[in-house]
């Protein structure tokens, strides 16, 4: 194919600079705190989001207890289960998943796989990640603000949100609204920074055709953030406005308890259409960058080229178009125009075949490689198996008719907890242990990692499978318990506690994966600069873990895409983007 | 090896679990068969397709797993075999979407001769109205709403006059009927839901939402909401009673019309 030809360097990068040219730390506070280096904000922004996530999981183990073992813990009453699943679901989509993706590998990963010295704004970037972490500290708040944080659920759906009747709605939905409206405006720093960094400042001969899968799911995943935060912007500060001055964009004339409200006039169907317009491309925000990293992983410890590159760029830059088409999808059951159902079904399903595009070239790649079972190819195929399974599920959910007994039940719940929460949560364990090497120098414990694999992905697959046939059933999410219903047999009881104890099992194995996080940085087997021998850039830097500048003196130079592993006739089984071509003989 | 077997046991148990486990749909209890068929049809491409992609994997596990020598074969692309896989997917694609979306139109097309049952919901309670002699519900708005007119009927519509009202009961229904749910909320968002009628609806104040079924099996079956309405949304239950005719009209006759609730002391006189 065309993009495996060997020729010259391409054209100079406009955001080509010299090391001098960039603001070197001068102590140890603009060397670790204000850091205007993307791998030390990266760093920065991981630790968060996976603090953040330790709170989630808490959260979780919490609800897990309360639908096990009703009535055993007294202090989960309805209240503080609504509270925990809506900060649960709020922590884990935008502050740990899309921060970890987009702030953290984005950061990380961008200019080191693109040959770049940094991001091309190091000053904005530092500017978002701490309005980032402000956003985590106001979401926080909402914790120890008198009424707790809001329980409206994690799509904060008016006129619930902001009425009494829901917990949280002294201070706890304000915190919500002014975080999310913090966290979009850190983010829009960092995507605008991160887009323009791929345009702009990839090395000489990294067309954008030979850029790694990676950056390719990032880059479309930022211009998505980018199009799709802007609508949940409004949506929060049109009902910040309704809950302070009074305004009536989502709410109509209401009775709430007897009392008539001073609201008239507003649709909270709009609210719906706002959230989910950002919301569904959030969906592939998330998956995207994951699509891209799991691509990378396999072909990397396959030892084999990804399987159909120039498909696999147009099925990401596919999904992330169609997938602002779709977002109707969650409202099938919301009272909008019924008519809209035919045409949200079927732009739902079309963008089921890019997608099987993905996965069907990911296990192709498999296809007579050289597979290495390294943890992060485990957790690359612990990926596939609950991607695949929660991705037809949604086939389920997408099919209007299909849609109308499964709305609202746990079907719902485990449907997209296998498909945008386990799954790209493997990816992001199987990116940790494939990068750690890289920004440490050394490895991560291979035995804790092989445990921490089989623990997370058997124990996930055990929580999230059985759940779709309680929703099956018919028990609705978001219920504090299940009983008092004549269709529900007792045996359900059972296997809600057979779910809890296997997620405290999980939950308990990720204590095993920070150990080891913290233990190897010190302990770990030095890595060397390549460990995994893979032929991107950020393997191929002079030091380990890289510099401020990344590459020392001279920017490397691009002759070959990402993927020529087991190039035939080559002496090794991977040859670098930046190894030259071999003088053909005469 | 022991990844290999690892995945085949996940299809493997997946499949057991799904034939053997007792955790199914409830039995049907309206028209709506249709809708289950086309679950049916979905569980059988969605599984037939997450077998072959895991098991395929397990086998290039196996296969293809790294031994010293070893070398991956080097082969970028295969236009046909992507193209084949691509339109292969379109057509299962489309054997879902097909049937999906002629169900669709009939969910979303009600019946000439369906009778009209409206339910409003308000925090954590339902009540119904049903149309009285003239066949039809009188004007509602939450403006008219007071302790003696919970439902916010419009007391100058003289079609509301003999609307039966009905709070604090469960709501009955004539086995083979067809009705059309209107759907009224009075401050957050509801959602009337019974399971075994395999129909539901958001119920959004200052709209109204509708379905329709027909209910096919006698029983007496559970009311759920199934959008979240707060703090008590997990206890807004109810019943719906579903019964041959004679008997529903005996319970028919027993309700009160929203011109007697209005003037209850002038309707205690007469008895």
């Amino acid at each position: 194919m065309a993009d495996v030809t060997h020729d010259a360097a391409g054209p100079l990068s406009a955001a080509e600079v010299d090391d001098v040219e960039l603001y070197h730390p001068k102590s140890w506070i603009t060397k670790y705190v204000f850091s205007q280096d993307a791998k030390v904000i990266a760093i920065q922004y991981s630790i968060v989001a996976l603090a953040i996530g330790l709170v989630a999981l808490v959260l979780s183990w919490l609800m897990r207890l309360q639908l096990g073992f009703p009535g055993t813990f007294s202090f989960i009453d309805p209240d503080r289960y609504y509270q925990f699943i809506t900060m649960h679901g709020m922590i884990m989509v935008i502050y740990l998943l899309t921060a970890l993706f987009l702030g953290g590998f984005g950061n990380y990963l961008i200019p080191l796989m693109l040959g770049a010295r940094d991001m091309v704004f190091p000053y904005v970037n530092m500017l978002s990640f701490w309005i980032y972490f402000l956003a985590v500290l106001v979401l926080v708040a909402g914790f120890f603000l008198p009424g707790g944080p809001t329980g409206a659920g994690w799509t904060l759906y008016p006129p619930q949100a902001i009425l009494a009747n829901t917990p949280g709605q002294q201070w706890g939905i304000l915190v919500m609204l002014v975080s999310l409206i913090l966290f979009i405006i850190g983010f829009t720093m960092g995507g605008l920074n991160y887009v323009v960094t791929v345009l702009q400042g990839r090395a000489r001969g990294m067309t954008l055709m030979r850029m790694p899968l990676t950056i390719w799911g990032i880059f479309t995943a930022t211009v998505m953030a980018l199009l799709a935060f802007p609508a949940l912007f409004v949506g929060a500060v049109m009902m910040l406005l309704d809950k302070l001055v009074g305004t009536s964009f989502f709410m109509p004339a209401i009775i709430a308890m007897g009392e008539r409200l001073a609201h008239k006039g507003g649709s909270p169907i709009l609210f719906q259409h706002l959230f989910w317009f950002f919301g569904h491309p959030e969906v592939y925000i998330v998956a995207l960058p994951a699509f891209g990293i799991v691509s990378d992983l396999i072909s990397t410890h396959a030892r084999k080229n990804i399987f159909g590159y120039r498909m696999m760029v147009w099925a990401l830059v596919a999904i992330g178009a169609l997938s602002f088409v779709v977002w109707a999808h969650h409202m099938y059951v919301s009272g909008m125009h019924p008519a809209f159902g035919f045409f949200f079904a079927t732009t739902t399903l079309i963008i089921a075949i890019p997608t099987a595009i993905k996965v069907y070239n990911w296990v192709l790649t498999l296809w007579r490689g050289d597979i290495h079972l390294t943890v992060p190819m485990l957790f690359a195929l612990g990926f596939i198996v609950t991607f695949v399974n929660g991705g037809l599920t949604g086939l389920f959910l997408g099919n209007v008719v299909v849609d109308v007994p499964l709305s609202d039940t746990m079907f719902v719940v485990a449907h997209f907890h296998m498909v945008m929460g386990v799954a790209p949560i493997l990816v992001i364990f199987g990116a940790i242990y494939h990068w750690y090497p890289k920004v440490t120098g050394r490895m991560l414990g291979d035995v804790l990692g092989k445990l921490h694999f089989w623990v997370t992905f058997l124990g996930a697959y055990l929580i999230f499978f059985p759940m779709h046939y309680i929703g099956l059933m018919g028990v609705p999410r978001r219920y504090h318990e299940i009983s008092g219903m004549a269709f529900v047999p007792p045996s359900a009881a059972t296997l809600n506690e057979f779910i809890t104890i296997v997620a405290l099992i999980v939950g308990a194995a990720q204590l095993a994966f920070l150990f080891n996080l913290v233990w190897s940085v010190r302990h770990g087997r030095p890595a060397g600069g390549n460990p995994w021998r893979a032929t991107t850039l950020e393997w191929q830097t002079p030091q380990t873990p890289p510099a401020h500048g990344n590459w020392g003196k001279d920017l490397p130079v691009v002759y070959r895409w990402a993927y020529d592993y087991s190039v035939p006739g080559a002496a090794e089984d991977f040859l670098p983007q930046n190894q030259p071509p071999t003088p053909q003989p005469a | 090896m022991g990844v290999a077997i690892v995945l085949a046991l996940v299809v493997i148990g997946s499949v057991v679990f799904h034939f053997l486990s007792p955790w199914w749909w409830t039995p049907i209890a309206s028209n709506w068969g249709y809708i289950d068929d086309t679950i049916i049809i979905t569980f059988w491409i969605t599984g037939v397709v997450f077998a072959a992609v895991v098991l395929f994997m397990a086998y290039c596990v196996l296969r293809f797993r790294h031994r010293e020598g070893n070398r991956a074969a080097y082969e970028p692309e295969n236009k046909r075999l992507e193209w084949w896989l691509a339109v292969g997917t379109g057509v299962g694609v489309a054997a879902m979407l097909a049937p999906g979306l002629v169900v669709w139109h009939q969910f979303v097309t009600v019946p000439k001769d369906a009778t009209i049952v409206e339910v409003v919901a308000q925090q954590w309670q339902w009540a119904y109205r049903l149309p009285g002699a003239d066949g039809r519900i009188g004007a509602s708005d939450v403006a008219h709403i007071t302790p003696e007119n919970p439902l916010g009927i419009d007391p100058k519509d003289p079609h509301g006059q003999d609307d039966v009202v009905i709070q604090g009961d469960n709501l009955h229904l004539p086995l083979g009927k067809p009705v059309k749910m209107l759907l009224r909320a009075v401050d957050v968002l509801h959602n009337f839901y019974v399971p075994e009628f395999r129909a539901k609806m958001d119920m959004i104040p200052g709209s109204v939402t509708y379905y329709w079924f027909t209910p096919t099996r006698a029983g007496t079956f559970d009311v759920l909401c199934a959008e979240l309405c707060g703090t008590g949304h997990t206890f807004m239950r109810g019943n719906v009673v579903v019964e041959p005719e004679g008997n529903y009209q005996a319970w028919l006759q027993q309700q009160k019309t929203f011109a007697q609730l209005q003037a209850p002391a002038s309707t205690q006189a007469k008895n």
